[in-house]
């Protein structure tokens, strides 16, 4: 484990970058994660990302599918919106575990 | 031993031969797996497993429970053959099959070949089986990109980090 400074803010973070503590998570340092995946963040990521956040802090395991069937964004759009790994980006992004799951 | 980072895997070649549920969501996994991790995936349906990509069969595949050494009855009871060829028990059993996918988020085969399409992978049909089996264009369903020989996959195959996986 390691620790990270984003947006002023010290967090602890994985060896993959991804924060091990959700709570310590905020929009700006959300902002400056994506930046690193070279992704500039707009409204629309951010329904998203809240989406995932809500989603895994009740405890559930997402998908693409999930995600896909959302109502804010279908699969496709996803894959634009987070460009090569989507879910692995996007959870990176939203201050979540990395995603382990295999659809 | 050489360090992971160094020769990633940048693209996949599947190719997908049967039929049978467990072998179509082999490919199917595996390709959807490769788009989701930002590898590039490109799927050649050929001999029976062209019924994974036909509007026809592909909301219709099976398991087979005749020569299956591996089925099990639920509980884990050896599955008798002589009860696998009664009418009606495979397609009981494949419905199970797809029922226990479902509860694990598994998506039937045309949304999933959508999943791996929307994630910019490609689906092919072999030229040289779709002739064999009489097949049209029209026989098959949108997802699928193109109908190419084998030489065609190759060339798709070109370039460094890619591996050719038969199913």
């Amino acid at each position: 484990m390691a620790e990270k400074v984003y947006a002023g803010k010290t967090v602890s973070v994985t060896d993959e970058g991804y924060l091990t503590d959700p709570n310590q998570w905020t929009k700006e340092i959300a902002l400056e994660i994506a930046k690193e995946e070279g992704i500039e963040l707009t409204d629309k990521h951010f329904t998203v990302i809240e989406f995932i956040r809500e989603k895994t802090l009740k405890g559930e395991a997402l998908t693409i599918r999930t995600i896909g069937k959302s109502g804010l964004v279908d699969t496709k759009g996803f894959y634009e919106l987070f460009p090569g790994a989507p879910l692995k980006k996007a959870s990176r992004i939203a201050g979540i575990a990395k995603p382990s799951s295999c659809v | 031993m050489a360090n992971v980072q160094d020769h990633p895997i940048k693209k996949v070649m599947i190719i997908c031969a049967k039929a049978n549920i467990e072998d179509v969501y082999a490919a199917l996994v595996m390709a959807n797996g490769a788009v989701m991790e930002g590898i590039e995936a490109k799927v050649f349906f050929t001999f029976f497993g062209l019924d994974a990509i036909t509007k026809k069969q592909m909301k219709k595949l099976h398991t087979a429970t005749v020569g299956n050494p591996g089925l099990r009855m639920p509980g884990g009871l050896p599955f008798p053959t002589i009860l696998g060829m009664l009418p009606g028990v495979e397609s009981g059993v494949s419905a199970m099959m797809k029922s226990q996918m479902g509860k694990l988020d598994i998506p039937p085969v045309d949304e999933f070949l959508e999943l791996i399409t929307a994630g910019g992978g490609e689906i092919y049909a072999c030229k040289l089986a779709v002739e064999m089996f009489g097949l049209k264009r029209d026989d098959f369903c949108d997802y699928v990109k193109d109908i190419i020989t084998i030489g065609q996959f190759y060339e798709l195959a070109a370039g460094e980090g890619t591996q050719i996986i038969f199913v």
